[in-house]
């Protein structure tokens, strides 16, 4: 055996079912082993096609993303999609070539340091020399990969180690000296959490990622169903608590419901369970959640008092901590439906006073109206995808999320030209969900070329483009804080993006009006096969309510129906 | 600010000295200076860094971060236990035969060694605290220092225990 075909073999033992990628010189003995094995691959147009449809595949599945590129240019190509998996915490494994080992450091064509370059972006990173070192570092890798945080490792490759052979086996256990995997912390930290539970009065649980990552949902909300306690989750943690449950009340920070932010800031313990307190939540962090003791649920120590400092941390994983929490209420003897009642009703009815609204009219559609159509038009297990700016917070603020593993979106990075081939690993990854994808003008031309890989590949997505013509939250910014000066922002509108579709393979349709949105909607979302329908959209809509940067939670900018 | 030297061990892999130099810019950490070297157990290098930080959440910033990496095995402070920091220096020094003798003096009070002669110039190795190597090349700025190197902080803790087992 060969060092591509024990690759290969290695990926079966991990029951890796497809990898994402693209071909090149390094790699040309890989891509003949995939040949050869007739490995399941999806060619993508660009590499970071081909890592960001990886990302959307974890996101969707829990399982580990694979993606193949080839040494220098190809490599450098998935630093983007790299960098967006370690932001959001996904388990990625990918594979790059290198050039062969003897010329190595000698500036070779096609050669750069990808283990230099993916240092700061990766969990952890290889450069394999030996054919040898193969089956323990791709173990290794893949336990790294899914195990603790989750997290992207990059493993690159001399081109003679494909071709070299060596004795293969696959190691059983992983032996790190360093790095255990299990993250089992102190009950101790636990037990503080339920008494300062007994003393609060306006608790709230702040929720994000990690639930979903740690497949925690279920446990989370049997203890949000146990104490009443309101819940507001971050863009990460959006589908773990039903988007319509009374009590939950939606995405909190700079594009967060009233309700939410208001609760954080009139809270009085606000206990976060895998989130980061990053700063599009928190706003101005010394005013944020200022009446409030801080809990914090996390994996990963090194979040413990880097934005904030949390009075009450729980070091360890969720799926060690949460069961144990919720055995601990259960255990309390506290009636806490009965205690928090009246400020579960306090905070229920801001979200009714103030819930996230617009205005339509018989001219144009809204932007926030077509998220709420498609919203209503499709089953509970569809999955969203976003791609980055304005349409993104629509997307949070109006589709009714109702499931995990189902709102796929760049979140930490806000990676525009995520949300095409995201969408494409996500139907690939579950096949029997419906896909819909949410991007903007300006993101879908960042991955535009891979409609034609959802095209060659007959991929079932349905591509909904919220067309304003223009760079949509840069605008909105250029707007509020900068005297209407929209520099580089406005794009011309010249492009046909129903033409550019059909010109790559899809079918593809155009709704302009909205006496008509609902019933093309219907027909467009229920054509077999990828589809893009665009939609034309007014160019001057802002995301409300907003915090400006900076500014405290409570300080919104709210507009909506009322405004 | 206030300094800590911290003593890591990591895996004795290629690539480790780029994880952690890497993970010190990223995270905009302060340093002061960094060392590496084998140890007793030859799959172990152990790292010695020694970080300025303002404030103890900045310090469990660092440990944390670097504890993060895979390769890191363990890390201690040895800025809150008590131990023995040294730093190594080589300093070369404009010599004459008319200030040779002052130079011996001084190198002689500070229980330092001359290592290296010549017509024009001394080499002067000495081991010691920060304070005293920075108090020497004070004094031996006055026969104009030509060229120094310094290994930065090391650090060992006091008594039987190593800090694997701490």
């Amino acid at each position: 055996m060969n060092g591509a075909q024990a690759i290969l073999e290695s990926l079966k033992r991990e029951n890796v079912d497809l990898v994402f990628g693209y071909p090149g010189g390094a790699v040309l003995d890989l891509y003949d082993a995939v040949y050869q094995a007739r490995f399941p691959h999806i060619l993508t147009r660009h590499e970071q096609g081909a890592v960001h449809a990886a990302d959307g595949y974890a996101r969707a599945t829990g399982k580990v993303g694979v993606v193949f590129a080839t040494s220098g240019p190809g490599a450098t190509n998935l630093i983007t999609g790299i960098a967006t998996a370690n932001m959001d915490s996904v388990p990625l494994v990918c594979f790059t070539g290198q050039v062969t080992n003897p010329l190595i450091g000698k500036d070779s064509f096609q050669e750069a340091d990808i283990v230099g370059i993916t240092t700061p972006i990766t969990k952890h990173n290889y450069l394999v020399k030996r054919a040898s070192e193969l089956p323990r570092v791709i173990k290794e890798a893949f336990f790294i990969a899914r195990t603790g945080r989750p997290g992207p490792v990059v493993i690159d490759i001399a081109k003679d180690v494909f071709t070299t052979v060596l004795d293969y086996e696959y190691p059983q256990k992983v032996k790190l000296r360093g790095y255990k995997g299990d993250f089992t912390g102190d009950e101790g930290q636990i037990r503080d959490v339920v008494e300062a539970l007994g003393e609060a009065k306006r608790p709230v649980f702040f929720i994000g990622g990690g639930v979903t990552l740690s497949n925690q949902t279920e446990v989370m909300r049997e203890i949000v169903k146990n104490t009443g306690i309101p819940v507001v989750s971050s863009l990460m943690g959006l589908g773990c608590i039903p988007a319509k449950q009374e009590g939950f009340l939606g995405m909190v920070g700079m594009h967060g419901s009233y309700a939410a932010n208001m609760a954080v800031q009139k809270s009085d313990l606000l206990i976060g369970i895998g989130v980061r307190f990053d700063d599009r939540v928190t706003g101005k962090i010394d005013a944020f959640a200022p009446n409030a003791k801080i809990v914090h649920f996390e994996v990963d120590k090194a979040e413990i008092n880097k934005n904030i400092f949390s009075h009450y941390p729980v070091i360890g994983d969720l799926r060690w901590s949460l069961p144990i929490f919720n055995e601990q209420l259960q255990g309390s003897g506290e009636d806490y439906l009965d205690r928090f009642a009246k400020w579960h009703k306090q905070v229920v009815d801001m979200d009714r006073e103030c819930p996230f609204s617009y205005k339509t009219n018989d001219k144009v559609i809204m932007p926030q109206q077509l998220i709420d159509t498609v919203s209503g038009m499709v089953d509970e297990n569809t999955i969203v995808v976003t791609d980055v700016g304005q349409h993104q917070m629509w997307a949070a603020q109006f589709f009714n999320s109702r499931n995990p593993r189902q709102f796929i979106t760049s979140g930490g990075l806000g990676t525009m030209g995520y949300g095409l081939p995201a969408a494409l690993g996500a139907k690939l990854g579950c096949p029997d969900k419906r896909v819909v994808l949410f991007t903007g003008d300006g993101s879908v031309m960042m991955n535009c070329q891979e409609m034609s890989t959802a095209a060659d590949n007959n991929i079932d997505i349905k591509v909904v483009l919220l067309h304003n013509r223009v760079l949509g939250m840069v605008t909105q910014w250029q707007r509020m804080f900068y005297g209407k000066r929209y520099s580089q922002t406005l794009l011309g509108g010249k492009t046909d993006y129903v033409k550019l579709a059909q010109a790559m393979g899809m079918e593809a349709c155009r709704i302009e009006k909205p006496q008509e949105l609902e019933a093309s909607l219907e027909k467009a979302l229920n054509v077999k096969g990828p589809m893009l329908i665009d939609v034309m959209l007014p160019a001057n809509e802002d995301v409300l309510p907003m915090v400006a940067p900076g500014a405290q939670l409570d300080n919104m900018v709210l507009g909506g129906a009322e405004a | 600010m206030k300094k800590y030297i911290l003593a890591v061990l990591v895996d004795n892999k290629p690539g480790v000295l780029t994880h952690v130099s890497g993970l010190i810019s990223r995270r905009a950490f302060n340093i002061e200076s960094i060392s590496a070297g084998y140890t007793e157990d030859e799959d172990v290098t152990r790292i010695n860094i020694e970080v300025s930080v303002e404030d103890d959440r900045e310090l469990e910033q660092v440990v944390n971060q670097l504890g993060k990496l895979i390769d890191v095995i363990k890390i201690v402070n040895l800025g809150l236990v008590d131990s023995i920091v040294r730093e190594l220096v080589l300093l070369k020094v404009r010599a004459t035969k008319g200030s040779l003798a002052d130079i011996r003096n001084i190198v002689d009070i500070f229980r330092g060694n001359i290592v290296d002669v010549s017509p024009e110039n001394v080499v002067i190795e000495l081991t010691g605290s920060q304070s005293k190597i920075n108090a020497i090349c004070e004094m031996l700025e006055d026969f104009e220092i030509i060229e120094i190197a310094r290994t930065g902080a090391i650090a060992l803790s006091r008594g039987p225990i190593p800090i694997k087992n701490m």
